[in-house]
């Protein structure tokens, strides 16, 4: 693992909890990107969740979309010029909730975009409500009882949901609880770019994070939580590759 | 605007009971039988720096529970009086909790009252109970709300989590009490 | 918390739902927004233990659709967003309005265009009273000032709802939202005669099969006839329903107004005024649709001018210099995007135009 700042994150302090997931992902984007030297082409679109303001921290173009509607806008962008790098990052909520037809439609198309999806089970910027991802007896603040598979249904499983779909080039689920699965979900942040300079459509990476503040843990149980709770839930590994 | 109305800002780290001791004020307020509002900082306001609460109490009709000049305040971190001093009221009056503030209140119209809050609450055994020695030292200070009104309110809030709750915040409002008027 | 008195102390937005559910709510979609997040939060809890149904929805268009297939069971219903949920929802609510159905839909407006911020704003007025989705229909309006107001006013919206079966908006914004104020839970009782639902589809044993639509096409002229139809029932509630609070306006020489929190904060400042001996005078409209334009035109007679305050860069303003007719000058102060009137601000405004009432 290097340390050094990425070229395309700016040196500047975010507004993340301490132990949140989402600084160590931006730093993985930033690497790959860096990585792949394709920073001047890169246009991101920052989500409505927690990571509204990536616009302060990555160092390339970002568009701030609608709550959901990234892979769409994605995909205005990307159809008007191909040759740009164009990723989204979205949350749960944003991404397997209110924008879940934008999801499904942009990867049914194949459209040569990336996705980096966040899944903290959780709303982390409205202030910790259940989400499309909240597991089973998990309690949240509209969960006060625990999710109810029967009154909520059970946790939505997105890169199984998605791997039924042609278009989709490359489905992963990683997570950042450990310093080893760091490395493996930089390498696959990587590869799906590297899918997308390669044309070869829609990739998706989906990051298990921690989200200390809501879960109401300290940010070492917040990492536990990940390894033994999320990963029996949202097991790890490759669910599609078009190689 | 109008003359009974006073304008009170509780802030600190979140996590110090701020919102706690806004609802305690504000109740106690009511038991006195006065008109009150409270709000809350929420949201994006609350990351990183410090929560705070407002509470309006007045004899009238409160036209605004937004308040961007209190009259008090309850300070009980030093990144909440670096924030509030510079707009309070001219000759309002800070509750200051001297265990965590290590600088004076540069304002010469300001009425200060130091308070060990966090010290106090330390010996009592709980450093959680901060605010309510700060609380009581509001109290005592400022006169603006009954003590047995606030030893009611601190009943209130705590009996349905335990006895031994409702007794150490009480011990810790009484000790601000003391603390300022002895 | 218990209060020790018998009065409730609780946030507008949880004052709201308890509202709801004591007026018999019994239908609840919503999706997480701040500045309103403790109404799904609260329901989550209180819905079931009323009976009741809470559902987190997928988003705001989700949850607007549901409430259009509980309220044509005829279940009480509600829904709550802030500015961009509301926005997301105006597809549904012109489905609802189009196709009669009642239902309730609150709005603790936040700061907009866009993703805005998440201070308070009045700047969803024109959305609320002109619209909001397409075509030529109506919500009833209502703006509610303090937390006993909103108690009050949610109860009523149900009734209203259920009286001209139409859809029905609180429009509040995110400091009454997020206040609390003593509120004296004063019991349901319906503010006007409720009709029998004798539309609702629960399947048609014993009777003719029912449709709930808002599509007409054919004969040609269906969908005017329609129109017609939904507009005369305007005209009932614009008969019906208009209500303003007025202070002082009796031989006032300027007079303000305002909605909602701006009314609130402006009436502190119309007193202040008084103390001081200036004739100055409030019309707060409570129905913002339909407006009620009576009081300004009777104001008119005697007023030099008129002054609105909102938080928006001036909406309503529009309705006042309408129902006033033009008649005396309308004079505007307000901001946008998140900015707070207080008293002595709005006072400041009333002397300057008082010197030139003179
Ligand atoms: C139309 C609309 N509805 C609701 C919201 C409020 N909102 C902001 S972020 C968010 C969800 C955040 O959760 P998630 O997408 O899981 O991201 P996280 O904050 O956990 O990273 C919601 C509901 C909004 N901004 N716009
Ligand atoms: S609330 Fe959760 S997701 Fe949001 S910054 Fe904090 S830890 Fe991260």
């Amino acid at each position: 693992m290097r340390f050094a700042r990425p070229e395309t994150l700016y040196d500047v302090p975010t507004h993340y909890c301490s132990g949140c997931g989402h600084g160590i992902t931006h730093r993985l984007v930033a690497q790959a990107i860096d990585d792949l030297g394709v920073r001047e082409r890169v246009i991101a679109t920052a989500p409505v969740g927690c990571a509204v303001l990536m616009y302060d921290y990555f160092n390339c173009d970002v568009i701030e979309c609608a709550h959901g509607r990234s892979p769409a806008a994605a995909t205005g962008l990307k159809r008007c010029l191909p040759d740009r790098i164009v990723f989204t990052y979205q949350g749960d909520g944003d991404l397997a909730a209110i924008g879940t037809a934008e999801t499904i439609h942009a990867a049914n198309r194949g459209e040569n975009i990336t996705v980096v999806f966040i899944n903290n089970a959780i709303y982390g910027m409205t202030g910790g409500q259940m989400a499309p991802t909240t597991m089973i007896d998990q309690v949240t603040t509209t969960t006060p009882h625990g999710r109810d598979a029967r009154l909520q249904g059970p946790p939505i499983r997105v890169c199984e949901l998605l791997s039924s779909l042609d278009g989709v080039a490359y489905l992963e689920r990683v997570a950042v609880s450990t310093p080893r699965d760091v490395i493996q979900a930089g390498r696959a942040i990587k590869k799906a770019f590297q899918y997308q300079l390669d044309g070869k459509g829609f990739s998706l990476v989906e990051v298990l994070s921690m989200c200390p503040t809501d879960w109401k843990l300290p940010p070492v149980k917040a990492a536990e939580f990940v390894n033994e709770k999320m990963k029996r839930v949202f097991p790890l590994g490759v669910y599609k590759d078009k190689g | 605007m109008n003359d009974s109305e006073t304008r009170i800002v509780i802030a600190g780290f979140g996590g110090q009971g701020v919102v706690l001791t806004g609802n305690v004020i504000a109740r106690a307020a009511m038991i006195d039988g006065r008109n009150v509002t409270l709000m809350v900082s929420y949201g994006a306001e609350m990351r990183g720096g410090t929560a705070n609460a407002t509470v309006v109490l007045s004899d009238g009709p409160i036209a605004s529970p937004y308040v961007e000049t209190p009259d008090v305040a309850i300070v009980l971190n030093r990144p909440s009086l670096d924030r509030f001093e510079p707009v309070m009221a001219p000759n309002g009056h800070v509750i200051v909790n001297r265990s965590l503030i290590d600088r004076d209140v540069e304002r010469e119209d300001l009425t200060v009252t130091s308070v060990e809050a966090t010290s106090i609450a330390h010996e009592l055994g709980n450093v959680r109970a901060t605010n309510m020695v700060a609380m009581g030292a509001f109290a005592g200070a400022t006169k603006l709300v009954g003590a047995e009104a606030l030893a009611e309110a601190v009943r209130l809030a705590f009996q349905e989590k335990s006895a031994k709750l409702v007794e150490l915040n009480t011990r810790a409002l009484h000790a601000g009490l003391d603390a300022v008027t002895s | 918390m218990k209060t020790g008195t018998e009065k409730l102390f609780m946030k507008g937005n949880e004052v709201m739902s308890e509202a709801a559910i004591r007026a018999g709510c019994r239908f609840f979609a919503g999706y997480p927004i701040t500045p309103q997040n403790e109404v799904p939060e609260y329901m989550s809890h209180r819905m079931p233990e009323a009976g009741g149904i809470f559902v987190q929805a997928e988003s705001e268009l989700a949850a607007i659709n549901m409430l259009f297939g509980a309220s044509a069971t005829g279940a009480r219903c509600m829904t709550s967003s802030s500015s961009p949920g509301i926005s997301l929802k105006q597809e549904g609510i012109s489905y609802i309005a189009g196709a009669e159905l009642p239902c309730v839909i609150a709005n603790m407006q936040r700061g907009g265009p866009g993703l805005g911020n998440i201070r308070a704003s009045q700047g969803d007025y024109f959305q609320a009273t002109k619209g909001g989705g397409h075509g030529d229909y109506h919500l009833i309006v209502l703006a509610p000032s303090t937390c006993q107001e909103l108690w009050t006013l949610t109860m009523n919206a149900f009734d209203y709802a259920d009286r001209f079966r139409n859809p029905v908006m609180i429009l509040g914004d995110g400091i009454l939202g997020q206040m609390a104020e003593p509120v004296e839970p004063t019991p349901y009782e319906p503010v006007c005669e409720l009709p029998d639902k004798d539309w609702i589809l629960d399947g048609c044993k014993g009777r003719e099969p029912r449709v709930i639509r808002s599509l007409y096409l054919r004969p040609a002229e269906a969908l005017a006839e329609h129109n017609r139809h939904l507009h005369a029932k305007y005209d009932r509630i614009r008969h019906a329903l208009p209500r303003a609070e007025e202070i002082a306006v009796d031989d006032a020489r300027l007079v303000v107004s305002a909605y909602g929190m701006t009314a609130r904060i402006a009436g502190g400042a119309v007193h202040e005024a008084r103390r001081r001996g200036m004739k100055v005078g409030l019309i707060r409209p409570i129905t913002v649709w339909p407006f009620p334009e009576e009081p300004f035109l009777r104001a008119a007679e005697h007023a030099r001018q008129f002054l609105v305050c909102e938080m928006s860069e001036g909406q309503m303003i529009e309705d006042v210099r309408l129902a006033c007719q033009y008649r005396r000058p309308v004079a505007f102060y307000g901001q946008g995007g998140g900015w707070y009137p207080t008293p002595e601000k709005i006072f400041e405004r009333i002397a300057v135009l008082y010197e030139e009432c003179r």
